[in-house]
């Protein structure tokens, strides 16, 4: 039994929804209670979709578990086949009916239906949303092409050639409730037809089962979110020789290198290479001397697999940031993220637990946060500005400009994200100059509105009092007088800091000498 | 009773189970903490209703039962005595902590009352632990607030002293509102259950005259009789009609003459009524349809009928306890179709069909409803908002005329741009 107050992913009938609500012509038979059908409110509120997701819930009560709750599954699976005339028919069920045993899936495939039946079996008590979604999408795959299997040879990724047509490609992964989808697909469908390259499908998010069926008319896969199609990327790849990519194209290199590894493995040759430096502003805008000031920006990272791992990059090697802090729920990419971590010489937080991420973030003492919207909450608490780079989704989450995070505008829409939650450079500068000035407010930081000051005001508030810590380290008053000379954004960590090497070096009172003591230590 | 039309239905339902309940009654009692014994989809299921409502560390959570958990029974108990000791040690302040059970663990048959009867001996003056179902294979939304209430009943004292209890759970300012009203009539000993703090539960018996704000608490309207308490049968205070009849039932049962009631209301009656003439002008003639959720709707019904004009195409409810709401339906007019219980695709076969101004829904159906044109209210936000009582009618008519009016404004044309 684990004690959860909050979790960043639903159970993995949710991801199966994801799936179904991303698709057309399916429909999902859902064995569950009543209350489960407020997952429905994700697609109509979060995303704001204008259709019900495509899932009948049985609905059983108490009362109905002495006598025969599998006819009642029966009874749903005829009314939702004859009212909705699906193309394909996906059954499962949620934790509750997982319990009961109905076996929802071959009740359905016993009622000689012509239509293709995708059973479930999605383990409510051990797996999660994003597991669902994979397992559903790798399942619907599976069975949709499981004919075509025997009969085809392996897939030549240079067949395109002979075919005397433009290569195509599969974009596999996009999904309801996944994080900026909608754009991203446009982005890179837009860069791959430059690059002379077409699109067969996008799925789930858009395609209908006849869309799964000509998966293999494509030459590769694009696998542009692991968490969802790595497992089906891998499926295609045994059984009919579909090489898939590994490059998630989030930010300029990545975007470049996944450009390259698409190129060879089409063999395809990339002629435009010196351009590709410039499709976007993120490069000119780092380098611009108003960038001077993200130098070394310490930044604490939590978010999906995918994401975080993209941010970390794009943070060290594009922006020029520190990264002190990299995590993710993802438990199935965990391997990688440690591996990111370990390059970057912080150690990874896996964990489903937004409390343990709060802590992390408190002791890394970033000044830009880049998490999910849980993350935002907290860093709000902390007075640190953040950025959301990651589901769960929020109302949010789904603006209505075209905001992709992959690809040359994807990188647009990060440097901005990212970088105006930071005071901007010369703005930065300004305050600096002009801390001394009476008319210049302490701790007034607008773009953080009322929320940042805490720290602020418990210092000033406390002036009277000697501020003795947990360790009993006492701050004098010469050394309280020093540190409200330091600018409130750097406040935090020069305290925590000069307190750290006052433990470290055994000093009991903290002056004005000890924090410049600290500050050269730490330099 | 007038001629209302009743009907069931069964089939797939599209409603919040009463786990869905924790989410006010946890704002009601700042000292309680609401333990749910359940799975990932219950947690899931609580923060999504409560939505933007993200708290350092809210006061509910979710023990997810686990594989290991379902093995073997004995496992679980062991393992829900660590979370509980966990919490406790983290959460020192909480004086009352409810064991909600939910749809598996009232499957695997997770014996919550003998855990919590443990816990309240390991636990003897420091907390109390009280269990009750939320769960959707009993509940619906507004029931999970029955169970709670009923829960704690057997936690109330005696007493023989004249009161009026208030039960359900109000705003804070609407019950502010009413006690200081019940007090100029001459009502002085006013005490409210849930009360604002869990340690300080009412003492009842048999002068008790119990007074409910709430049309969904059948089970603890029962076990309240049965303390001895004396129930005063009234239609609910929504509305200037419903609110003035509320009052004048409890004065009668404090042998208070109609006359004080009235001279103390009338100033506020004529208030409300020119508050609500606005909403009245733009929900008169409109056809309503409401689908069930909070087992509010035949109150709103008969105010949005009686007090804002609008026509009754359809009542929905999850469950109707005739007993209960006869006062209700006796203001109902005639030939309403009230239908309980649910089969979602019928019913919205029927919502298009009848071609409605107003549906009352919940959040799953709204968006696209509205995405066919037909104009929507989210019935989540009745239990949400302080709607109750006169002082408030006008508002809660606003809850209904702010997304007609909406529409008027998106779909008019008065500006002219050239």
């Amino acid at each position: 039994m684990e004690l959860t107050l909050w979790t960043y992913e639903g159970p993995p009938h949710v991801g199966a929804m994801r799936i179904a609500s991303s698709m057309k012509d399916i429909h999902y038979v859902l064995h569950a209670p009543q209350g489960d059908t407020y997952a429905d409110l994700l697609f109509t509120m979060i995303e704001r979709r204008g259709q019900r997701p495509p899932v009948t819930y049985t609905t059983f009560q108490a009362r109905d578990l002495g006598g025969d709750t599998a006819e009642l599954v029966k009874k749903n699976i005829k009314e939702a086949v004859e009212r909705f005339k699906p193309k394909t028919l996906l059954v499962g069920e949620s934790c509750t009916a997982e319990l009961i045993q109905d076996q929802p899936g071959a009740l359905a495939k016993g009622m000689g239906f012509d239509m293709p039946i995708v059973n479930l079996e999605l383990p409510a008590y051990s797996k999660k949303e994003n597991w669902g979604a994979s397992e559903t999408f790798y399942q619907l795959t599976r069975t949709l092409l499981k004919e075509k299997v025997s009969s085809s040879d392996k897939i030549n990724p240079l067949r395109w050639r002979e075919l005397g047509r433009r290569p195509k490609v599969n974009i596999l992964g996009p999904s309801l409730l996944g994080f900026r989808c909608r754009d991203d697909v446009i982005e890179i469908q837009r860069i791959l037809s430059e690059q002379g390259i077409d699109t067969n499908v996008v799925a789930p998010l858009g395609a209908s089962p006849d869309d799964i069926e000509r998966l293999t008319d494509a030459e590769i896969n694009i696998c542009l979110y692991q968490e969802i199609a790595e497992a089906s990327c891998e499926w295609l790849k045994r059984n009919f020789g579909m090489e898939y990519t590994n490059t998630i194209p989030i930010g300029i290199k990545n975007t470049i290198e996944f450009i390259n590894e698409v190129h060879k493995k089409l063999d395809l040759p990339l002629t435009n290479k010196e351009e590709l430096e410039n499709k976007s502003k993120l490069p000119w805008y780092s380098k611009s001397v108003d960038s001077n000031y993200l130098t070394g920006k310490r930044v604490f990272i939590f978010g999906d697999g995918t994401h975080a791992i993209a941010a970390a990059k794009i943070a060290k090697e594009e922006l020029g940031f520190e990264v002190v802090g990299l995590g993710t729920y993802s438990r199935e990419m965990a391997r990688q993220v440690r591996a990111t971590a370990k390059d970057l010489n912080v150690e990874a937080l896996i964990t489903n637990n937004y409390l343990e991420v709060e802590d992390a973030m408190k002791k890394a003492a970033p000044e830009l946060v880049l998490g999910t919207q849980m993350e935002r909450h907290s860093a709000k608490r902390l007075g640190i500005p953040c950025s959301v780079i990651s589901t769960p989704m929020h109302v949010q989450d789904v603006p209505a400009r075209y905001s992709p995070q992959m690809g040359w505008e994807g990188a647009n829409v990060i440097f901005d994200d990212w970088v105006h939650p930071l005071m901007m450079g010369l703005e930065e500068h300004l305050i600096d100059m002009f801390k001394h000035d009476f008319e210049f407010v302490d701790g007034h930081q607008s773009h953080l509105g009322h929320t940042a000051t805490n720290t602020n005001k418990n210092l000033n508030s406390d002036e009277k009092k000697e501020k003795n810590n947990k360790e009993g380290i006492i701050w004098t008053e010469s050394g309280r007088a020093e540190l409200t000379k330091v600018p409130f954004f750097v406040r935090g960590k020069v305290k925590t800091n000069t307190e750290k090497y006052a433990i470290l070096r055994g000093i009991p009172e903290i002056s004005d000498e000890t924090l410049y003591d600290a500050k050269a230590y730490f330099n | 009773m007038s001629k209302v039309e009743f009907n069931k239905e069964t089939g797939p339902r599209e409603v919040f189970c009463g786990l869905t309940s924790i989410v006010w009654l946890h704002r009601r009692m700042p000292d309680a903490f609401f333990l749910v014994v359940g799975s990932r989809t219950c947690a899931h299921l609580i923060q999504s209703a409560a939505g933007v409502m993200i708290f350092a560390e809210p006061r509910f959570g979710t023990a997810i039962l686990e594989e290991k958990d379902l093995a073997g029974l004995a496992d679980a108990h062991e393992e829900l005595d660590r979370v509980v000791n966990d919490l406790i040690a983290r959460r020192p302040e909480i004086k009352t902590l409810f064991l909600v059970g939910s749809c598996p663990s009232e499957v695997i048959k997770l014996d919550l009352a003998t855990v919590a009867e443990k816990l309240n001996k390991r636990f003897l003056g420091q907390v109390r632990f009280v269990n009750y179902s939320g769960s959707g294979i009993e509940t619906t939304f507004t029931q999970g607030e029955d169970g709670a209430l009923k829960a704690l009943i057997p936690l109330m004292e005696s007493s023989n002293e004249e009161k009026l209890l208030l039960v359900g759970t109000l705003a804070n300012n609407v019950e502010d509102r009413f006690k200081k009203i019940f007090r100029n009539l001459g009502i002085s000993n006013i005490e409210s259950f849930p009360p604002r703090q869990s340690t300080e539960l009412p003492k009842i018996g048999k002068n008790t005259k119990v007074l409910l704000t709430q049309p969904y608490l059948s089970d603890t309207v029962r076990d309240l009789k049965h303390q001895g308490c004396e129930i005063i049968s009234a239609p609910f205070p929504l509305g200037i009609e419903g609110s003035t009849k509320w009052f004048l039932a409890a004065a009668k049962a404090f042998k208070i003459s109609e006359l004080k009631v009235h001279e103390i209301i009338s100033p506020l009656i004529n208030r409300a009524k020119l508050a609500l003439d606005s909403h009245k002008e733009i929900l008169k003639g409109k056809r309503l349809f409401l689908l069930p959720e909070s087992q509010l709707e035949i109150s709103l019904a008969r105010f949005l009928h009686n007090e804002c004009e609008m026509d009754l195409i359809e009542v929905g409810t999850p469950y109707l306890n005739k007993d209960l709401m006869k006062e209700e339906i006796n203001l109902l007019p005639d030939n309403t179709k009230i239908v309980e219980g649910q089969h979602v695709e019928k019913q919205l076969d029927r919502v298009r069909k009848s071609n409605p101004d107003l549906v009352v829904c919940g959040m799953g159906l709204a968006n696209p409803l509205e995405a066919e044109g037909i104009s929507t209210k989210w019935s989540i936000e009745m239990v949400f908002s302080p709607i109750h009582g006169i002082d408030q009618a006008a508002d809660l008519a606003g809850l209904f005329s702010k997304p007609l009016k909406r529409n008027q404004i998106l779909t008019s044309k008065t500006l002219v741009t050239h």
